[in-house]
């Protein structure tokens, strides 16, 4: 239970995928100019995240990693070099049946999440990761905790930038700064307050 | 080289940089840039990548259906992606393991398939390969000064050649811890922008103020890249 504790606030803080990994930094930038929408993308990615890296979870464990075919008799068989693909292509369906899902069952929260749901595809933060995820070795039950932490710390870092940059309009800023530089500079400083959270782990 | 393909080649590097304008492909620029040689493996592939699925992706653009463009695009440049990974992989495993994750993750880079539907859908294979050559080339430069001065200044090397003497093993110079860490990227970068800005002053965006009713939707934002690279 500590271990899974700990895994959580490391996903959300620590190793927070937009402020240490630089992940969705697209996305990042240009929705955090409102808080509502930032709210929305937020939301939308973590539960794409929550879903879909578990699930290429199984598929690596059971299908691509070296030796995982052992079950159906090809124990020498490695897929590995295929996950990439795989992975993508798990993505871009689990955003297709969400975004059904939510059209169907949730119709408001449809709305409100609008162009990001299909955008998510190819945000980086999903595919990073998975890809993590990969790298680290990660079981299923701590992959589901990994998914849902990085997509909550995510959430999180742009719901923050949001807040500073509507305040930001109201102030004096030199003009080469103007917009996207001093995005960069409040993104910066955010980071530089989320270290403070490296004592945690 | 006639005057358009010229400006596809070189439009990018300064004028039209898919990083500091276009905002697209930051999360590679940010994360890799810890160390010169990093960085310079980065743009590498990259630019490799981009070069080689934009001039694919115009040969083929007459066979692709409008439907499943977006899936075609994504499987010739993961495909492209796998390779340079697998390449890596052979020839420097230290390097691979180095740059982690972030080699996949070109495959959500934005600025490939931004470069891919916004410009060599519409143009022939050339002027697209070359139009990839120089994003891929602006997006290098970028790497390129962030990498320099990081490494620079947060370990007194480049290219792990010493060049400040630390002042651990007797020299002068004291290493900034904070530049090997996250916020130091986005800070010079924030930094570059202003330097960029201030000398192109066409670039500088203007005050949110009076629209403070405007919302730039991601798609606008997307739309207005490509709106920008097709220009």
């Amino acid at each position: 239970m500590n271990e899974a504790l700990d895994l959580l606030l490391r996903s959300v803080f620590i190793n927070n995928l937009a402020l240490s990994f630089f992940l969705g930094m697209c996305t990042f930038l240009a929705v955090s100019k409102r808080l509502d929408t930032a709210l929305g993308v937020g939301l939308a990615i973590t539960c794409v995240q929550t879903v879909t890296v578990p699930i290429n979870n199984l598929i690596y464990a059971y299908i691509l990693a070296p030796g995982a075919l052992a079950w159906a008799g090809l124990p020498e068989l490695d897929l590995s070099f295929l996950s990439l693909i795989a992975f993508i292509g798990v993505i871009a369906a689990m955003v297709q049946i969400l975004e059904m899902l939510l059209e169907y069952r949730v119709p408001r929260l449809y709305r409100a999440l609008g162009i990001f749901l299909p955008l998510i595809t190819v945000n980086c933060a999903i595919l990073g990761g998975t890809l993590f995820m990969v790298e680290r070795a990660y079981t299923f039950t701590e992959s589901v905790i990994y998914g849902f932490g990085t997509g909550v710390g995510w959430a999180l870092a742009i719901v923050l930038l949001a807040a500073i940059r509507e305040r930001l309009k109201y102030s004096d800023i030199p003009d080469g700064l103007q917009g996207l530089g001093m995005s960069f500079m409040v993104v910066g400083l955010i980071s530089l307050g989320f270290m403070a959270f490296s004592g945690l782990g | 080289m006639d005057r358009s393909n010229r400006h596809a080649l070189l439009d990018p590097l300064i004028d039209n940089n898919p990083i500091t304008l276009q905002i697209l492909g930051l999360c590679s620029a940010l994360a890799v840039t810890t160390t010169l040689a990093t960085a310079l493996t980065m743009s590498l592939a990259l630019t490799t990548v981009l070069t080689f699925s934009s001039g694919i992706i115009s040969a083929l653009r007459r066979h692709i259906p409008r439907s499943v463009r977006l899936i075609v695009q994504i499987t010739v440049i993961s495909s492209l992606v796998v390779m340079v990974d697998e390449i890596l992989q052979a020839y420097a495993v230290e390097m691979s393991k180095r740059l982690s994750v972030f080699v996949s993750l070109i495959v959500t880079n934005c600025i490939v398939l931004g470069r891919t539907e916004g410009f060599a859908m519409q143009h022939d294979v050339k002027r697209s390969m070359l139009d990839g050559l120089g994003n891929g080339l602006g997006y290098s430069l970028v790497l390129i000064l962030v990498g320099i001065v990081r490494e620079l200044l947060g370990s007194g090397t480049l290219l792990g050649v010493s060049v400040f003497p630390l002042a651990a093993d007797g020299g002068w110079f004291q290493p900034l811890a904070l530049m090997l860490m996250p916020p130091s990227a986005f800070l010079l970068i924030g930094l570059l922008i202003w330097a960029l800005r201030t000398w192109k002053r066409a670039q500088i965006e203007p005050s949110e103020l009076p629209e403070s009713a405007l919302v730039l939707s991601e798609t606008e934002a997307v739309g207005d890249g490509l709106a920008r690279s097709v220009r």
